[in-house]
């Protein structure tokens, strides 16, 4: 029989250990060690980096354990882990021109200074389940034929990359073709919306640092919409990169900039809409986005999205909700959307009594009426 | 479970000792109420600001804490930033100590800071709330904390952020009596039953968070400080104590507090906000005190 | 320019030292196309002038300037307020000018669904300007609301209706109603016939009429319907291309048009 919701302490507890037993599962199972989430689960552990807004694959790797693979809540164990740590400052902005590039292409030219370079990517291969990956043994049982098929030559050990990879978006803007971005005043201080709300209209800076950290799911959704005329911007993939770039701080103490370690970066440059005006000609308009790890359908959904926004300042109209600022900022942090829709969860037992009691009085009143007309 | 089980269940408790965490004091791997300093400084900040001008919504950079957002970071945060060792802390969800979320967040703070937790209202000097107000009076010593899910009064008339700012900076409410005058037209009577809203010192409208409109009366001139705290929204607002609060309603429609024909089963109150417990799948129903403090005093007392 | 005792329909002198309204050297550009420019006029009480011309001549450019929803980009608009001062809008707080909005001015749209809130009933319709200057009781509210229904012919019983079961024209006089419930000395009305069936606009027209006379109202109306302009208006003025080409009372103008472009307009008036 129900009564009012009593938890207790005990039954919080008895909960926990429940928890805890599921996800260990059948003990006969090995168990699963963080360095092998990190090392082959590594997509999971950049997407919780990503939108947990802290560079630690170790972290990363130990809260998709914790979280039994639910990602969400990953990323929510580390974004509370985040308020714990103490803040140095700021580093200087990372350089993507000099990124020691894993993967390099770009859909508006068909070659580059640099080259195409696939890199490790899902995009051509055939989605056929790979039973390989099942077998106990590697696949070592299963035929050679299908083996031999997908490996690597490795013939061309000696072909190194380029060094020189310049951007696709750089080329252009040499014959002015693309606008420039520009920050408005030099220096000016970055928005930050971890130490300050947001107060709309909110300036770019502002902006991109909520798409970075927002849900994969919702900008892919939002994205996905301008490509269906949501917000249409004519968009074209300039340059998506993934490597690795430096980070540079400068302590106070030191008075000069030191490399404190490197981090794996995604970055999509989006080439868009051109726009002229009665006083200047015609260039391209841009959207950017840019991602801790390998999160290539982040930064692509992220920079299509920037576009959008920047609607208001290019004077389109608006005929998408991806182009709504104050839609797409308030709704893109997944902790804080999950927490509220999960939080009907708790408790509501008071209100829905008041409404309970204002339902039934209406009833009888409209029963009463009813009575007395019919008299 | 019978009804006499339920009353013998209510009536056991197990937090009116000194608690866990106090003998070993707080949990070393975190500052004093989790919360670094600076943080606690900002918050104060808003909540001072807050004080200052009662009713008006401050933005503070509320932090990301280790319980979802909706489930009361920002009665957390505005608690932990207030709460020093001495303090007694009381927390509450519908009017009861017990439930699940109340458990958890006086485990948090008994975790982080190792104060004592009562149940009985008057031993508190914070108490942290959803969705009720203690039937008890409180006094000028003690701070009552809500939690808060949606700030804005307005934000189901106007779902932008930009537009209601305007409307509580020049004080453009029409709206929102409006939504009363429909009400009235549609129903007969003002349909709002919970988080109905307010006007705070003849200035601003606030919304008093989903507490029943049976609460609202306590607010008015209450003699403790009233702290609101909306974590996931970063708002910040305050009733500073003794302050004039008033219902919104129409001269010829005024405001009304709901009222129950039972008196509750356990207790024999017939002034407090009653729960409705199913006893069984027959339509059995009874009517207890939501506020379990209140309830087993009373019951006390009457022994 | 004709002394406004002279088109006073009660036949008394205004006695106004100063008019309702004066424009001076109103422009505005968009992109640097030019909309409208030069635009000077005085209104007094109780005096409609009707902005007359084809579509692109910068009626609407200059209603929405004048009624302070598009920032101009040259000239002055001064309004004389209920203390006797004539203020520059645009010198007014926002405060202010939001207030002003909704209790001295009125504007009719030409499409009443955006003069109107249609998520909630005509009643509150018409009650939300009432409630914005402090009104708090129910029963006075709804019968001043019925009542107004009533003054522009439409069914008191339907206070409660959602204004999308009401057709065109009664969504009109809904929005009229809304506009007039804080006896506001200034109109501002773009085409409020337009898009409605001949037989509703004459109706209406002779609502309008009725109205603005019986409340001593100034409507600055701009319309591309001559018959309109003829029927409600005391003053013209005619705009091509921006500017305004000439001007008059307004049978004067119909009657006698001394501009080319008025005697291009009065002369495709189809006979009645």
């Amino acid at each position: 029989m129900y009564v009012a919701v009593k938890g207790g302490e005990a039954a919080i507890n008895e909960a926990h250990r429940l928890l805890a037993e599921e996800r260990r599962g059948d003990p006969a199972v090995a168990e699963l060690s963080t360095a092998q989430i990190d090392a082959q689960l590594s997509l999971a552990v950049d997407r919780v980096m990503a939108e947990g807004s802290l560079y630690d694959r170790k972290l990363a790797a130990l809260a998709i354990k914790q979280a039994r693979g639910d990602l969400i809540e990953a990323i929510f164990l580390i974004r509370a882990y985040r308020t714990t740590l103490p803040r140095f400052g700021y580093s200087a902005p990372v350089d993507t021109a000099s990124m020691g590039i894993r993967r390099r292409i770009s859909a508006t030219f068909k070659d580059i200074p640099g080259g195409q370079i696939l890199g490790p990517t899902f995009d051509y291969t055939h989605r056929l389940l790979d039973f390989r990956l099942a077998a106990e043994d590697g696949g070592e049982s299963l035929s050679g034929a299908v083996q031999g098929d997908q490996r690597a030559d490795r013939t061309d050990e000696t072909d190194l990359l380029d060094e020189k990879m310049p951007r696709v978006v750089d080329l252009l803007k040499h014959e002015g073709l693309i606008e420039d971005e520009l920050p408005g005043i030099e220096d000016a201080p970055v928005g930050d919306i971890t130490r300050e709300p947001m107060s709309f209209p909110v300036e770019r800076d502002v902006r991109l640092q909520n798409l970075a950290r927002g849900d994969e799911g919702f900008l892919l959704a939002l994205g996905y919409s301008t490509q269906r005329g949501y917000g249409r911007s004519h968009p074209f993939a300039g340059e998506i990169r993934l490597g690795e770039v430096a980070v540079e701080f400068t302590p106070e103490d030191l008075g000069f900039s030191i490399d404190i370690g490197e981090v794996t970066l995604s970055e999509c440059q989006m080439i868009n809409q051109f726009k002229g005006s009665a006083e200047a000609p015609p260039q391209f308009t841009r959207g950017y986005g840019l991602s801790f790890g390998h999160c290539e359908r982040k930064v692509i959904a992220m920079a299509l999205v920037d576009r959008a926004l920047k609607g208001r300042a290019l004077g389109e109209a608006v005929s998408g909700p991806a182009q709504d600022e104050e839609f797409v900022m308030e709704h893109s942090d997944n902790i804080q959307a999950t927490g509220f829709v999960e939080h009907l969860k708790l408790p509501h037992y008071v209100d829905f009594q008041s409404e309970l009691e204002l339902v039934r009085r209406m009833r009888r009143q409209a029963s009463a009426a009813v009575a007395e007309a019919a008299e | 479970m019978t009804r006499q089980s339920h009353a013998e269940s209510r009536h056991r408790s197990s937090y009116d000792q000194p608690d866990f965490g106090t003998a070993a004091g707080p949990d070393p791997n975190y500052n004093f109420a989790y919360l670094d300093e600076q943080t606690k400084r900002m918050i104060r900040r808003a909540i001072l600001k807050a004080v200052a001008i009662p009713g008006y919504q401050v933005p503070f950079a509320s932090r990301e804490m280790p319980m979802p957002y909706g489930w009361g970071t920002g009665g957390v945060q505005v608690t932990a930033s207030i709460i020093g060792p001495q303090d007694v802390l009381k927390v509450i969800d519908q009017g009861a100590d017990d439930t699940t979320n109340a458990v958890s967040i006086r485990q948090f703070f008994q975790r982080t800071t190792a104060v004592k937790t009562t149940e009985r209202t008057e031993a508190a000097s914070i108490i942290q709330t959803r969705h009720r107000i203690p039937e008890k009076a409180l006094s000028e010593k003690q701070i009552l904390v809500y939690q808060v899910p949606i700030p804005e009064p307005l934000r189901f008339l106007e779902p932008r952020e930009s537009e209601t700012r305007k409307m509580h900076a020049l004080g453009e409410y029409g709206l929102m009596h409006v939504k009363l005058y429909e009400d009235i037209a549609t129903h007969g009577h003002i349909a709002t039953t919970y988080a109905y809203p307010v006007k705070v010192n003849g200035h601003y409208i606030s919304d008093p968070s989903p507490t029943p409109k049976f609460d609202n009366p306590k607010m008015n001139r209450m003699p403790a400080l009233q702290l609101f705290g909306a974590g996931r929204e970063k708002r910040i607002y305050a009733i500073p104590p003794y302050t004039a609060v008033e219902s919104l309603d129409f001269e010829d429609h005024p405001f009304e507090v709901q009222r129950w024909e039972q008196s509750c089963e356990l207790c024999g109150a017939k002034n407090s906000f009653l729960d409705e417990v199913v006893t069984d799948d027959r339509g059995g129903r009874m009517f207890v005190c939501s506020d379990t403090d209140f309830c087993n005093r009373r019951l006390e007392a009457a022994q | 320019m004709s002394r406004p005792d002279q088109l006073q329909p009660s036949g008394q002198t205004s006695g106004a030292e100063q008019p309702l309204l004066r424009v001076t050297g109103l422009a505005k550009s968009y992109d640097g196309f030019s909309a409208c420019r030069n635009v000077s006029f005085d209104l007094w009480p109780g005096e409609i002038l009707a902005v007359v011309g084809e579509s692109g001549s910068g009626k609407t450019t200059l209603l929405k300037c004048i009624s302070a929803q598009l920032a101009n980009d040259a000239g002055r608009i001064e309004y004389l307020m209920r203390d006797g001062v004539l203020r520059d809008v645009q010198e007014l707080s926002e405060a202010e000018r939001r207030f002003l909005m909704r209790t001295d001015w009125g504007f009719v749209h030409q499409n009443p669904r955006e003069g109107l809130r249609m998520s909630v009933s005509a009643g509150a319709n018409i009650a939300e300007r009432m409630i914005a200057v402090g009104a708090r009781n129910f029963g006075r509210i709804r019968a001043t609301a019925t009542d107004w229904m009533d003054r522009v012919e439409l069914d008191p019983q339907r206070v409660d209706h959602q204004p999308r079961t009401f057709s065109g024209g009664m969504q009109q006089r809904l929005q009229i109603a809304r506009n007039l419930v804080t006896h506001p000395r200034l109109m501002f009305m773009d085409e409020p016939t337009g898009g409605l069936d001949v037989s509703v606009q004459a109706r209406l027209l002779d609502l309008l009429r009725g109205l603005v006379a019986g409340m001593q109202l100034s409507v600055v109306l701009v319309t591309h319907d001559l018959a309109v302009a003829r029927l409600l208006s005391h003053r013209i003025m005619v705009m091509q291309g921006g500017e305004v080409v000439e001007t008059g009372l307004t049978d004067q103008v119909l009657d006698d048009p001394q501009h080319p472009y008025s005697q291009m307009l009065v002369s495709s008036i189809l006979p009645a």
